[in-house]
């Protein structure tokens, strides 16, 4: 797809990211207008406490109403919902999202594979997905996933990215509809089903 | 990934051959379970996998095995085992007996927390921990109170949160790579298998704990173990649930008070 495109139909965009990634949401969430027809979901490597320091931190920073995930919470547009620590994050078909605790995955729980993957599962080409900074190689199993279903799949410029080894690896294992810098990637994300 | 039809074959079969029902189970994670195990096992034909599941009976528990989560850790959530310390456990120690159940108990990990923090309240002596799980085989280890060595630097930093006072090493015997836990404390353990999704109460407690259990199970399910939860609690009696699991949307919730912002429950009604 071409970078001026405008993704319409779409209902969720996952964004997922590692190291360097919290960086690129406080620099684009605060661009974001309200998200009436879609939701927002944030799976982010993040230190293994229970307190809410990271949804704090991001609800600070958008418009967008955030919902803290527990479990059975219901999946609704307008909102924003970011994966709990220590605990995966996955989507039922009756728009409930569950949690698990099962092993971790790419040393990683939340991972990022495991949401992107049930994700496609359930919203197959309403899906957006995109990958951000980070220096593990989550992320592009879940992105192959999104392709195979018909979702769309953007990832950030390595070059852009403050850790690219992420970016790079999905990039090199994929096959992107898209690969933004941080400003293209506001213009396309606002411009969602407008 | 597995086809969802495929998913309600397996559990179709599943509960014909062995009468164990994953039906109300949440699909999106059972699914994931289950097509890890099948992967994982070199099935590249689902009728296979399910034949095999069927005549087999030593592979049928190996997959139960393998869809069950069994991860869990000692003083997992150490601010929740301080609440536990200081508000929870002064009051149940008022009374001249204390019965806890821990349900989906695992390998234990969580029981031999509790025991360590009823000791240190003093507590020990006069209480009975029922910890039961669908698993015989987890349960088997859990009585033998044998965790991995390696996560005892985790363990011990997570009971240094949960503001233990002691030195932790004192718990456990360490040997050729594992940490075997005192007898003492085992001593006032009952382990035994039990089903929530088929079985009933079995008795009345203090102390209800199901921690990271209930989000493996749809919305009517968990209305179904919370209801076995209240018909063994009696009033005054406490529920704890995981970090992230709630009885908010449960009929029960009116007949309950939330401690704080923790994630425990105490039965006014």
């Amino acid at each position: 797809m071409e970078k001026d495109e405008v993704i319409s139909n779409c209902k969720v965009v996952a964004i997922g990211g590692s190291a360097g990634s919290l960086k690129v949401l406080m620099h684009i969430l605060p661009l974001f207008q309200t998200i009436p027809t879609y939701a927002i979901v944030i799976i982010l490597h993040r230190k293994n406490t229970e307190d809410n320091t990271l949804e704090e931190l991001i609800a600070l920073k958008t418009i967008i109403p955030l919902k803290i995930v527990e479990d059975k919470t219901l999946l609704e547009a307008g909102h924003i919902y970011i994966a709990p620590s220590d605990y995966h994050l996955l989507f039922e078909k009756n728009m409930l999202l569950s949690l698990d605790v099962s092993k971790k995955v790419n040393h990683s729980r939340p991972s990022i594979d495991v949401s992107f993957e049930s994700a496609a599962e359930v919203f197959k080409s309403s899906l957006v997905g995109v990958l951000l900074s980070g220096s593990n190689t989550d992320g592009t199993v879940g992105l192959q996933a999104i392709q195979k279903l018909g979702g769309k799949v953007i990832i950030q410029n390595p070059s852009n990215a403050e850790m690219s080894f992420m970016p790079e690896h999905a990039i090199k294992n994929t096959n992107p509809d898209l690969i933004l810098d941080t400003d293209e990637m506001v213009a396309l994300l606002t411009s969602i089903n407008k | 990934m597995i086809e969802d039809i495929e998913l309600e074959m397996l559990i179709n079969v599943v509960y014909e051959y062995y009468g164990f029902d994953f039906g109300s189970y949440s699909k999106a994670s059972l699914k994931r379970r289950v097509d890890r195990v099948y992967h994982l096992d070199g099935f590249r034909n689902f009728h296979d996998f399910l034949a095999k599941v069927r005549s087999d009976a030593e592979y049928y528990k190996r997959m139960v095995e393998e869809i069950t989560v069994n991860v869990t850790e000692m003083f997992r959530d150490p601010l929740f085992y301080s609440v536990l310390r200081k508000e929870i456990l002064p009051i149940l120690g008022t009374k001249p007996f204390i019965r806890i159940w821990h349900a989906g108990c695992a390998t234990g990990e969580e029981v031999y927390s509790i025991a360590i923090l009823l000791k240190e309240a003093n507590l020990l002596h006069k209480s009975l921990i029922y910890a039961t799980d669908i698993n015989e085989l987890v349960l088997n280890s859990a009585k033998k109170g044998v965790f991995p060595l390696r996560m005892m630097k985790q363990y011990s930093e997570n009971y240094l949160v949960s503001e233990g006072k002691e030195d932790f090493s004192t718990y456990y015997t360490a040997n050729y790579g594992i940490a075997k836990f005192n007898e003492e404390l085992s001593e006032k353990m009952v382990f035994s298998q039990h089903n929530l999704v088929s079985d009933s109460s079995f008795n009345e407690f203090d102390l209800i704990l199901c921690r990271n259990v209930l989000i493996y199970f749809d919305k009517d399910l968990q209305e179904r173990a919370l209801q076995l939860f209240d018909d063994s609690l009696p009033k005054l009696g406490f529920l704890v649930l995981g970090a992230k699991e709630t009885i908010k949307y449960s009929e029960l919730k009116s007949k309950y008070v939330q401690f704080e912002k923790e994630k425990i429950w105490r039965k006014m009604k």
